[in-house]
């Protein structure tokens, strides 16, 4: 019989313990962790960013990576984000009974590795076991915090018209990756998620310009609800070419064949920056200098005229509006 | 509606094939177009190849928007 | 990708949109009559590149779009009997009957799969064998050979517990009827290409014959949408009206005989209830008796109690071309996209739907 994850791993008593020393402390060894006191007390100074979200990505295994990985990432670029340099992860498990160990083992390892990857440190966590059928295998809620650097200020209502839009890469990888693994829709492609942190990538464009109005990870929702959001908050119009918009061809196809707008397909690793246009350029090029934003492109401007909204200007040369995402992304026949 | 999309018959085992779609691979079922042949592209739509695409036509129809392209050119 | 990316290349369609503007001189009025060429026609932003002689109105070629409401319900009476798991094309999910949808009863715990094709609902039914596999078979004549193929595969591999509730429609037999209704004004048609696909170009001869209303079959990319107005032009301003393929290589003019032969043997036309158009002789597809063992509504005892149509809903006259989204008092206040009431709301194709989401593009 293959060791799995009891009711009995979250009750607080011996199993537990036993999974915490064994599988988590020994995997996030450092000393904050190590005292295994009820908080991690840490001394910190300056501006702080202080962020959540939570992992219920199905399946946890997935072709570029897993649910441990995007944990840490996710949380990673939201700080980063704010244009904050990442230092401290909370990790908490809701673990479905049943979950074999080794399962978890691997996606604590992935945890680790992905902390080490985008140098942060897992100072606190919890882990709760669930009845079968209380949790879909195993969910991830991570928290983290980080340093804002002085002269940094970004928001997403920092967009002026005139400034120009940058993307960090080609868009809906992840979720295509995803998708591809779903029962019911199963196609094969080599195709991995995008799944990355965005903290070096941020810092190299602050290096090259700290006046960055706004960032953002076009996560759910996609590119065309991350820069819907930006119109709305920062009350200003965005005009993106389609042209300009890199797509790989499998996002392409697997969103023709499902009926999808990439547009509106989950990344995990990528970004888009609002720019002062005499920076574009500069930031720009850090971008494409660094790992994960070798092929950034300028994909659009901000305008004054109709706030709030998004439009495209298509391959014919007209214009179309581009609206958030509505409802769920569902593959149509027609 | 009805979508459907060109897709490149690269393997056929009895009436299914294994199907590129630009660097996607798919299981298509081959019910309603039985005549088609590995290097064929055929059009799927909700998993089945509903015809096979003809490549000459294609080709034939392009040369003629390319054409009326340059004819348009030209006219300025 | 091949036969897609070369559809869409702006210099190409630059040449045809300047051919177009220099042709059309009779102002004329078009439908297409696909929601697949809605939607391309608001995504590039088609209607903006041609003249201002051609105006376009959508048709009623959406298949979730014209399901009536009590066809809906059926399927949502399925969904409530134990051991039944519901298999569907992720556009009827959120589709709303008289009281419910398929979301909200999957919410509140019955079993509702979304699958890409039939093949991956047998595969459910092969691998769950002690519950019941109900599809729902919606679609036009390019989807029903599909569905067809999927009872004559349960039946060789004697897959006993696979269903089919049929809603197929049928579109030469409903533009007959919006045609006799008289009250469209078209002068020119875009025909369905993926229909086409299967039943060819001939079953559209009628409607340049007997209604003098010229045809052109098209394809869905861009080019192809242009190409066949380009060729609607000509025949308008040579008095012509002829059916044309302007979808040479997805299209032949005698359809795909398998297909229809596969359709044949398994259905027969019966009247259906098309939702705004009411019912229409021969447009939909019922089970032939061979083949009755598979019908989900004779196989289950469902009642799906009385079906009403929304109030204030005017998608009917906008599936048959007389009005516009516009024109209609809910539209973008109590009927959008997140809260859809009428059908063409709902589908991604749906006139309101691609309205609401593309229209009204601003220039700057």
């Amino acid at each position: 019989m293959k060791d799995k994850i009891l009711l009995a791993h979250g009750s607080g008593g011996k199993l537990a313990h036993e999974l915490v020393e064994k599988s988590f402390v020994k995997a996030f060894s450092n000393p904050f962790l190590a005292k295994l006191d009820d908080s991690a007390v840490i001394d910190i100074s300056g501006r702080l960013a202080f962020t959540t979200d939570s992992y219920v990505v199905s399946p946890i295994f997935f072709p570029g990576g897993d649910i441990g990985k995007l944990a840490v990432f996710g949380t990673v670029n939201d700080l980063a984000m704010s244009g904050a340099h990442p230092l401290y992860l909370s990790l908490s498990f809701i673990i479905e009974e049943g979950l074999p160990l080794d399962e978890l083992n691997q996606i604590v390892n992935s945890v680790q590795k992905a902390a080490q990857e985008a140098g942060v440190e897992i100072v606190t966590g919890d882990t709760k076991v669930v009845n079968r059928g209380s949790a879909d295998r195993l969910f991830i809620n991570t928290a983290g915090v980080g340093i804002i650097p002085d002269g940094v200020d970004i928001s997403g209502s920092n967009a002026r018209p005139g400034d120009k839009v940058l993307l960090s890469g080609t868009i809906g990888d992840h979720g295509i990756a995803v998708l591809s693994q779903r029962e019911g829709l199963r196609f094969s492609t080599k195709l991995e998620s995008d799944c990355a942190p965005l903290n070096s990538l941020v810092a190299e464009m602050l290096n090259a310009s700290p006046n960055i109005h706004c960032l953002r990870d076009p996560t759910r929702g996609g590119l065309a609800t991350s820069l819907n959001e930006l119109a709305k908050q920062s009350k200003v119009s965005i005009r993106i070419e389609e042209e300009k918009i890199p797509v790989r061809e499998e996002v392409l196809a697997a969103c023709e064949m499902l009926g999808f707008d990439p547009l509106y397909v989950a990344n995990e690793g990528k970004l888009v920056a609002i720019v002062p246009p005499e920076d574009a350029d500069k930031v720009l090029g850090a971008m494409r200098g660094s790992h994960y934003g070798k092929s950034a492109a300028i994909i659009g401007e901000v305008r004054a005229e109709h706030p709030g909204r998004v439009a495209m200007k298509t391959c014919l040369g007209a214009s179309r509006i581009v609206d958030m995402l509505v409802g769920d992304l569902l593959p149509r026949i027609c | 509606m009805c979508l459907a999309i060109p897709a490149l018959i690269k393997v056929i085992e009895d009436k299914e094939a294994e199907a590129e779609i630009g660097g996607i691979t798919r299981r298509i079922s081959l019910w309603l177009t039985p005549e088609a042949k590995v290097g064929d592209y055929v059009l799927v739509h909700t998993g089945y190849a509903i015809n096979i695409l003809d490549e000459e036509e294609a080709a034939e129809t392009l040369s003629l928007l390319e054409e009326i392209a340059g004819l348009a050119e030209e006219e300025g | 990708m091949k036969f897609v990316s070369e559809f869409r290349r702006s210099e190409l369609a630059e040449g045809l949109i300047s051919q177009i503007h220099r042709k059309s001189r009779t102002p004329a009025r078009f439908m297409e009559f696909c929601g697949g060429h809605t939607v391309t026609i608001f995504r590039y932003g088609i209607r903006q590149v041609l003249p201002r002689t051609l105006d376009m109105v959508s048709g009623p070629g959406c298949p979730i779009c014209v399901t009536a409401n009590a066809d809906l319900d059926k399927a949502i009476a399925l969904s409530q009997i134990p051991e039944v798991i519901i298999a569907t094309f992720g556009d009827m999910l959120k589709v709303p009957g008289s009281r419910s949808s398929l979301q909200e009863v999957k919410a509140d715990g019955a079993d509702v799969h979304t699958v890409y094709s039939t093949m991956d609902a047998l595969r459910m039914a092969e691998e769950n064998p002690t519950k019941s596999v109900v599809f729902l078979g919606i679609g036009f004549e390019t989807t029903a050979p599909t569905i067809a193929a999927s009872i004559l595969q349960a039946e060789e591999k004697g897959i006993g517990n696979y269903y089919v509730l049929s809603m197929h429609k049928l579109c030469p037999p409903v533009l007959r009827a919006i045609l006799d209704s008289g009250e469209v004004k078209l002068h020119g048609l875009i025909c369905p290409g993926h229909v086409s696909a299967i039943i060819g170009s001939y079953p559209w001869e009628f409607i340049a014959r007997d209604y003098g209303i010229p045809c052109v079959v098209s394809g869905f990319e861009p080019l192809d949408i242009l190409q066949c107005v380009d060729m609607l032009v000509d025949q308008i301003e040579n008095g012509e009206s002829r059916v044309e393929i302007a979808y040479r290589r997805g299209v032949h003019p005698e359809g795909n005989q398998q297909a229809l032969k596969l359709m044949e043997q398994v259905f027969e036309p019966c009247p259906t209830q098309w939702r705004g158009i009411g019912e229409v002789p021969d447009s939909g597809l019922k089970l032939r008796k061979k083949y009755q063992h598979f019908d989900a509504e004779l196989a289950f005892d469902i009642d799906p109690g009385p079906a009403y149509e929304p109030v204030g809903c005017i998608c009917g006259d906008i599936l048959r071309g007389v009005k516009t989204p516009a024109d209609c008092q809910l539209f973008g206040k109590a009927c959008t996209p997140e809260h859809p009431v009428g059908p063409c709301m709902v589908s991604s194709e749906g006139s309101c739907s691609a309205y609401y989401l593309y229209g009204g593009g601003f220039e700057g």
